[in-house]
């Protein structure tokens, strides 16, 4: 077992962690953070994406041990300090931006990712950046216009299909 | 996934001497290496993650040479290698998707040595100078079949050195759910002549293409390349996502397409 310190979600953390940890079980399993899900485990589908450091990540595909001294924010460090939602989550509601829900937490930091970086994305943008998302009920044009309105961009022209 | 222990070096040194132990192994950004291990198709007693290195993160010019830090994830490299070699950076955008470029390394990737994989294309056809913790290996002579390499036991990549091109393309033809190269071709223009390296297509890993490279360095135009026979498919990769003889043709696709890109 290797001694781990990390912040996540502002709090820092101190466990003992498996060298074959993966630093999603540890998210679950050790914090009890189940927001974070785990759709495939083998790197497909991003329904675990966390930020570490700043940077979207599949916490399947990263071990515990790694994120020694990282800043880890997960889908529950996303709401705003009140208790309500962040604008994405809010505009991910608004617009239906989720049928079952399974990926949607993968989905709301990798488009936070997105929009840190690139504060107005084009449509053809925020598609390219979900390369690594999955939605099985395949509610993928909700999404890019969540993500497009949470941009503070008129997605009235972006039909329906 | 077996049990192993983990450690995290932070110096080159001490990750090499935590590789000293038996059946230890190195750990990039893992976006190969995890999958592997949960496969069960990998035992080690140790991984010695190399995450941790700061000395292994950098992209930074010297004269007409890049040089890239063994664990410079792809993501870095997209951004920070844009203003000096645009091919480059544009290859390195590609790789998987937004969460595997923050990961996963130059390093690692030419480590592995993926029969697919898009970096080795780029080191290739660069002629570009792999150098470790030990010793300086060329391009030429680094790539040895696939998931096969000059690398020892316990040696690591600590740095890639790219000569910048005149110009360059890398153009990929994607095998959309791993976004693997079902065959990516990069194209690299010095004023010595042209080098052409194949991912994706064959059985032996990365290749160079002659017979392209010196029509190219007669002529650099997709019509220089559109007179070629297709290379040899019948030592290709043959799969699900197209035969050997389909993987051929995709070659000269690729390459015309990649000499038009690089203008």
């Amino acid at each position: 077992m290797t001694e781990v310190t990390m912040t996540v979600n502002g709090k820092s953390v101190s466990r003992a962690v498996r060298g074959n940890e993966l630093l999603v079980e540890f998210l679950r399993e050790q914090l009890r953070l189940t927001g974070t899900h785990v759709g495939c485990d083998t790197s497909q589908c991003g329904a675990c994406n966390v930020h570490v450091n700043g940077e979207v990540v599949k916490a399947c595909t990263m071990f515990a041990a790694e994120a020694q001294g990282a800043e880890v924010t997960t889908i529950e460090g996303m709401a705003n300090a009140d208790g309500s939602l962040s604008t994405i989550q809010q505009a991910f509601q608004d617009h239906h931006g989720l049928q079952c829900g399974f990926c949607t937490p993968g989905m709301v930091m990798s488009a936070a990712a997105l929009l840190k970086d690139n504060p107005k994305p084009s449509e053809a943008e925020v598609r390219h950046h979900l390369q690594g998302n999955i939605c099985r009920c395949t509610g993928y044009h909700n999404i890019v216009k969540a993500i497009m309105a949470a941009s503070g961009q008129d997605v009235g022209a972006i039909a329906a299909e | 996934m077996y049990g192993f222990e983990i450690e995290r070096p932070t110096s080159v040194a001490d990750a090499v001497a935590a590789l000293g132990a038996d059946e230890a192994q190195a750990l990039g950004g893992g976006q190969t290496l995890i999958p592997t291990l949960k496969q069960r198709l990998a035992m080690p007693s140790k991984l010695v993650a190399l995450s941790g290195i700061a000395e292994l993160r950098y992209v930074r010019r010297e004269g007409d040479v890049l040089k890239i830090g063994g664990g410079t994830t792809h993501g870095t490299v997209a951004r920070e290698a844009a203003g000096n070699f645009p091919g480059l950076a544009a290859l390195a955008a590609k790789i998987g998707d937004p969460a595997v470029r923050n990961r996963g390394t130059i390093g690692g990737s030419l480590a592995n040595n993926d029969p697919s994989a898009c970096y080795p294309a780029a080191a290739l056809a660069c002629g570009a100078t792999i150098v470790t913790n030990s010793r300086e290996i060329a391009a030429d002579d680094y790539f040895q079949g696939m998931f096969t390499t000059a690398l020892e036991e316990g040696e690591i990549v600590t740095e890639v050195r790219f000569p910048i091109p005149e110009k360059a393309a890398y153009t990929k033809f994607e095998q959309p759910a791993s976004r693997f190269a079902l065959v990516g071709v990069f194209v690299a223009k010095y004023a010595d002549g042209v080098r052409v390296a194949v991912t994706g297509a064959s059985n032996d890993g990365v290749f160079r293409w002659s017979a392209a490279e010196e029509a190219l360095s007669g002529s650099f135009s997709a019509d220089a390349v559109a007179g070629l026979a297709a290379p040899d498919g019948s030592d290709m990769i043959s799969d699900l996502h197209g035969s050997g003889a389909y993987r051929a043709h995709l070659v000269g696709v690729m390459t015309k397409r990649a000499v038009v890109a690089a203008g």
